[in-house]
């Protein structure tokens, strides 16, 4: 058992205090206000601060103080004409040259150091490695002729063969025919945008009619399906044929793929994020951003909290 | 007058001193034995309870989890390609692999479980008050260590509900606010799951972790052995006194404050 102020003494415990409950409201006020809104938020971090003050005024001020040992004496000789303040040495403390001051304070900087640079590059390895080269080759899904007008196709592709299986993904793609002379594609990843499970066209897929066709650089899988909708079967996610969240937790739409049409195939050429959709078809108006992971807001007020992300 | 000693046989004696020579030689350069005797012998509370012992369980859980968790990394093989493979070879055909792999899978559950209990016993006795704050804050890190250790271990078995489960909760993790998205590419050494994100997660669950978990287990046995256990709340023992104090009535609240002060 350790007595650590001698057995009459009591333990330096700070005295009771309200304080804490004020900043811990404050804090939650300003939390539910980044969700909520500005103002909520700036009075949560007002209550904070306030009560936040107080606190520090109660744990540093005189009452405090006084349950508190003097601290103890500390000297530091001033500086002579000489030039040089050397501590005052306690009783029992052996004097200390500058040598040894010198000496000490270059071991501890050299291995500070040393440890620094060998750490540096090894952290490095474990961190920078996973935002950089995360951009995938264009994956060839087909001529454009195999996606009939008005229909969907559930696709299946790698999206870097040379990474296997781990690499596949899913898109629905509807052929939505011509507008001002180019051909019109809907490609919605399947990825939800809650939490990134795989959503589910909710209608029948022709398994009988699937395809498995190699293209120039991938295999890609395609069923023709009748969906009514999009749903998620992880938490009940759910969007309507242009991806527009209708029920559910998602924080937006689904996510769509850009598309190419090089010498009448269709690639896949990066995916971008969608806040809504109106319209529908080829005269869609998409809100586009940029590609964000799942269950990142791209509008309304809780966009702020996700003001930049890794480049994809 | 002298009670009758019963001398030991001189046969005895030199039995007795072979077999603590090594011990002795051990002492002599290292004080090893007086260390774990001090470690051992320690005083308590004369009227600790079963709930002081959650947190050797605690600890034995971990260790359960430490020793079968090296020995199924003897077996699994941790690629997109084989891992599923592994498990099932491990489950299904290595000699007593159904046994160690259930061990480590029902483990988990068991060490998560007794870390709430043990922190629910420390809390309800008041055991984190002065001078025990930083014994509870290195217990709060080594509960989210623990955590962290589900959630990388999980993975591993790579089926779908270890992939998505993962998907999930690289994602969840990833709408914390500023940092998330950043947070998502080191979790899974990419953008999203791929090659690199099961060996990556085998390195954390396997090496990171429990050598974090170790030294902060380290730190937490130290300071308990430096400050000793507290007893009950409503305990008429200072802690250690050894006789105890006047006889107190029942107790007359779960919560009641010894007047002594109690542990302290």
């Amino acid at each position: 058992m350790v007595e650590p102020h001698g057995p009459e003494q009591q333990p330096h415990a700070p005295p009771p205090s309200l304080w804490p409950v004020g900043f811990a409201v404050g804090v939650a006020v300003l939390l539910t206000g980044i969700v909520v809104g500005w103002p909520v938020a700036a009075l949560g971090a007002a209550i904070a601060i306030v009560f936040g003050f107080l606190w520090v005024r109660d744990l540093t001020g005189p009452a405090a103080a006084a349950g508190r040992e003097p601290p103890p004496p500390v000297g530091a000789r001033p500086a002579t004409e000489a030039g040089h303040a050397l501590p005052l040495a306690d009783e029992g403390e052996i004097e200390r040259f500058p040598r040894a001051r010198f000496l000490e304070g270059a071991t501890l900087g050299l291995s500070g150091l040393i440890g620094g640079l060998i750490t540096l590059p090894v952290a490095g390895f474990a961190i920078v490695p996973t935002f950089v080269g995360q951009k995938h080759e264009d994956v060839d899904i087909g001529e454009l002729d195999t996606f009939p007008e008005g229909e969907w196709q559930v696709v299946t592709f790698m999206e870097d063969p040379a990474e296997g299986e781990v690499s596949r993904r899913t898109a629905y793609v509807r052929n939505n025919g011509e507008l001002e002379g180019q051909p019109s594609l809907t490609v919605l990843s399947n990825r939800c945008a809650h939490l990134g499970c795989p959503v589910q066209p909710s209608g029948l897929l022709d398994e009988d009619a699937s395809e498995t066709v190699e293209t120039s650089n991938t295999v890609v899988t395609r069923i023709p399906a009748t969906p009514a909708a999009f749903t998620c079967p992880c938490h009940g996610g759910a969007y309507d044929l242009e991806g527009n969240r209708t029920a559910g937790p998602p924080v937006r739409g689904l996510d769509r793929y850009e598309y190419e049409i090089r010498d009448g195939r269709v690639f896949l050429v990066g995916a971008y994020s969608v806040g809504s959709v109106q319209g529908e078809g080829k005269e869609a108006l998409i809100k586009r951003y940029d590609l964000m992971n799942p269950g990142l807001h791209v509008d309304g007020p809780s966009a702020i909290m996700y003001p930049i992300g890794p480049r994809r | 007058m002298a009670v009758p000693v019963r001398t030991k046989s001189r046969r005895r004696q030199q039995l007795e001193e072979a077999a603590l020579y090594p011990l002795d030689w051990v002492e002599e350069r290292s004080g090893l034995v007086g260390a774990l005797k001090y470690f051992l012998f320690r005083k308590v509370p004369g009227d600790i309870s079963w709930g002081h012992t959650l947190g050797s369980a605690t600890l034995t859980a971990f260790l359960v989890q430490a020793i079968t968790g090296a020995i199924l990394a003897m077996y699994y093989k941790p690629h997109p390609d084989t891992a599923y493979e592994s498990i099932q070879y491990i489950t299904n055909d290595v000699t007593l692999g159904w046994l160690v792999r259930g061990m480590h899978r029902w483990g988990a559950s068991v060490f998560i479980i007794l870390m709430f209990f043990h922190m629910a016993r420390v809390f309800l006795y008041g055991a984190y008050k002065y001078p025990r704050e930083l014994n509870w804050i290195i217990g709060a890190l080594l509960l989210i260590l623990g955590m962290f250790e589900g959630f990388t271990g999980y993975l591993l078995p790579w089926d779908q509900t270890a992939y998505w489960a993962t998907v999930v909760g690289v994602n969840l993790q990833g709408t914390g606010p500023f940092l998330g998205p950043f947070l998502v590419n080191v979790l899974n050494g990419g953008a999203e799951i791929g090659v690199d994100t099961l060996s990556r997660f085998y390195s954390i669950h396997m090496l990171l972790l429990p050598g974090a978990i170790f030294a902060l287990i380290g730190l937490h046995l130290w300071l308990v052995i430096r400050l000793g256990v507290t007893s009950q709340p409503w305990s008429p023992e200072a802690a250690g006194s050894g006789e105890p104090e006047e006889p107190r009535p029942a107790r007359e609240g779960l919560v009641r404050p010894a007047r002594s002060g109690g542990s302290e």
